[in-house]
């Protein structure tokens, strides 16, 4: 009989299952995964390299473009380093703003990545479901920073304003009656926090929906339990981190143990799975969202009570009230200032991460002093995830390479910067 | 952090006092300097040893410091172009250590501490020390420091390009490397194919970079 060798297939770059622009060479024998070699890079924009030429706020609206399903989050660890270089800290309602958004960033990620992952595996009313539930939190997207997506809203010192006091409505259409209208209407009455905590109290049971469809999903279960399994061993070694770690039964989360911000102050509580495979990742984000839903709620309780400022008032660092530039000399100074040449940050090195919601999302940055970065460096969790593609696909079908690159939860945006 | 970073400070000079080269401890993080011949020695150690157990490394950067500390604001003159600000007369870079350096970023999750280990890099020869046999999530890194800085990692099981486009020529993150690249791409509707020519665009700052 003759030898038959492997075979390698080309899976990608354009592949609905790759989440973006991942291209695969699978060498396989028969269906079975012997060798994974990802090829990345194809939405590489040099992030880094475009910070060095621009001051550093100009650089903040490229970190929403890193990951483009968690914008804030990335925002976040950005800032952070900046204020370190800086040594500047933040009101506590900037704070507390932040940490909010940064969790509503969390649901918003799981969300996505719990409708593509079901697409991905077949359960295609997931993503039905996950879209219908991500609107709303895009809607407080737009009506604190303007965008939908790319808000641009964390500065260097606290954030670009503060919360908004009435939501956006929705108009008159020839689409929709006037019944339709006033229920679309009905819950942005009051104001942005107002329409989030309407929203967290409808949530949960959203959840449990998602649960019902899929935790005892027998279909569910046999795609996921058991694929990529990972020991909390190896990991360490690959350097995985976020849902990927904690799925293998490590309670590591840098809001507990190193929080940042005001998450010493919030009360949550850290998922952890014990088996180390998709199935047991996807509990963990699933009760994760729980988990963000309980903090959102605690920010809302916080922010009702605390009005303040939400800026540092050091205006070398942040621009001037725009009343204070008409009549003020010193404060149009400033304005001139911060717009034309920014801010100079002290020379040093400062590593800030934060638990992004796929990992540590983390900034190195290296100042010479000057009011552009030295050097900027994006420490993406995904990155890493996919670099130990090869050892988590191996042996598994080709069916099971899609389960994984979903269970890691890849963007491109931000694996390839 | 549960042990404070002194603690760290001290059994980081009690292990290795004679191979540090400069301890800085600043804005609550710890960055050790070593010679690139001692690297691994000490890598291991900080993985292994007990006071350290630096189980995951977090990240690998590569730095060129061939610009650092010049500004773009004292020139002799002012150019035509746009804001620029005749970038042409550079005045030489102050740095007097080795060109590059590679960064590596440690984590202890067992005593929940951080550290930085920097090493500067002979230009001449661009060698470091792969430390995939220490890391097997360090691979990735490795390469991308490669791709964008040309650094040679020296025991890397496959140092290929990761980031950049195939057959790409360069390393892009190098302080020397133009922002606009050096080749553009079309499609020539004639020849039915993508060419590479000389890219068309100039580049042009609009903000000068300014040291205060």
């Amino acid at each position: 009989m003759a030898e038959i060798e492997h075979y390698t297939l080309n899976f990608g770059p354009q592949h609905p299952a790759a989440h973006g622009v991942l291209r695969m060479i699978l060498e396989m024998d028969g269906e079975v995964i012997e060798r994974a070699d990802p090829h990345i890079g194809l939405l590489h924009r040099g992030t880094e390299k475009l910070a060095e030429i621009k001051p550093y706020n100009q650089s903040i609206g490229y970190m929403d473009r890193l990951d483009y399903v968690s914008m804030m989050c990335n925002e976040h660890a950005y800032v952070l380093a900046i204020e370190k270089l800086l040594q500047i800290k933040v009101p506590k309602r900037a704070q507390y703003i932040r940490v909010m958004f940064a969790e509503v960033t969390r649901i918003l990620n799981h969300l996505m990545w719990l409708g593509a992952h079901g697409l991905d595996v077949g359960a295609m009313t997931m993503f039905l479901y996950c879209f219908r539930d991500r609107e709303p939190l895009m809607d407080a997207y737009e009506a604190v920073s303007g965008t939908r997506m790319h808000a641009t809203y964390f500065r260097p010192g606290g954030v670009y304003r503060d919360l908004p006091d009435s939501m956006p409505q929705y108009d008159k259409s020839p689409w929709r009656n006037e019944k339709k209208l006033k229920s679309l209407n009905e819950n942005r009455q009051g104001s942005l926090l107002d329409f989030l905590w309407d929203y967290t109290e409808i949530f949960p049971a959203c959840v449990d929906e998602y649960e019902a469809l899929l935790t005892e999903n027998r279909i569910w279960k046999q795609r996921l339990v058991g694929i990529g399994v990972v020991s909390p061993e190896r990991a360490f070694q690959l350097g995985m981190t976020g849902p990927m770690l904690r799925g293998s039964g490590v309670a590591w989360d840098l809001r507990k143990k190193q929080p940042y911000d005001c998450y010493a102050e919030l009360d949550f509580d850290i998922p952890v799975g014990r088996n180390g495979d998709c199935y047991d990742r996807y509990l963990v984000r699933v009760e994760e969202m729980r988990q963000s839903n309980r903090i959102i709620r605690q920010c809302i309780e916080w922010l009702r009570e605390n009005p303040g400022p939400v800026m540092v008032d050091d205006h070398k660092i942040t621009p001037p009230k725009r009343a204070d530039v008409r009549e003020n000399m010193e404060s149009l100074i400033h304005h001139f200032k911060h717009f034309t040449e920014g801010y100079c940050v002290p020379a040093g090195e400062a590593y800030a991460a934060v638990e992004h919601p796929k990992g540590e999302f983390g900034i190195y940055l290296l100042s010479d002093g000057a009011n552009k970065p030295y050097r900027l460096k994006i420490r993406a969790p995904g990155f890493a995830h996919m670099a130990a593609m090869n050892e988590m696909a191996k042996g598994h079908m080709l069916a099971d390479v899609v389960a994984i690159i979903g269970t890691m939860d890849v963007v491109f945006g931000e694996i390839d910067r | 952090m549960t042990r404070s970073i002194s603690n760290l400070h001290k059994a980081l000079e009690n292990q290795f006092s004679e191979k540090l080269i400069s301890v800085v401890n600043a804005l609550n993080e710890l960055t050790i300097e070593i010679s690139v011949d001692d690297l691994l020695d000490v890598l291991k150690v900080l993985r292994d040893d007990d006071a350290f157990l630096f189980e995951q490394l977090v990240d690998i950067a590569g730095v060129d410091y061939l610009t650092y500390g010049l500004d773009e604001w004292s020139t002799n003159k002012a150019s035509t172009v746009g804001f620029e600000r005749g970038r042409k007369d550079k005045q030489a870079s102050r740095w007097e250590k080795p060109r590059y350096a590679v960064v590596y970023h440690l984590l202890s999750v067992t005593l929940n501490q951080r550290v930085r280990v920097k090493v500067f890099v002979e230009q001449e020869s661009m060698l470091v020390p792969s430390v995939v046999k220490l890391w097997s999530g360090a691979n990735w890194f490795e390469r991308e420091a490669f791709d964008l800085f040309g650094l040679l990692f020296n025991g890397h099981p496959d140092l290929r390009r990761l980031l950049t486009d195939y057959g790409f020529i360069g390393h892009p993150f190098r302080k020397d490397f133009p922002v606009i690249g050096e080749l553009e791409m079309r499609y020539d509707e004639e020849q039915q194919q993508c060419i590479y020519e000389p890219v068309s665009i100039e580049e042009r700052i609009l903000v000068p970079r300014v040291i205060r």
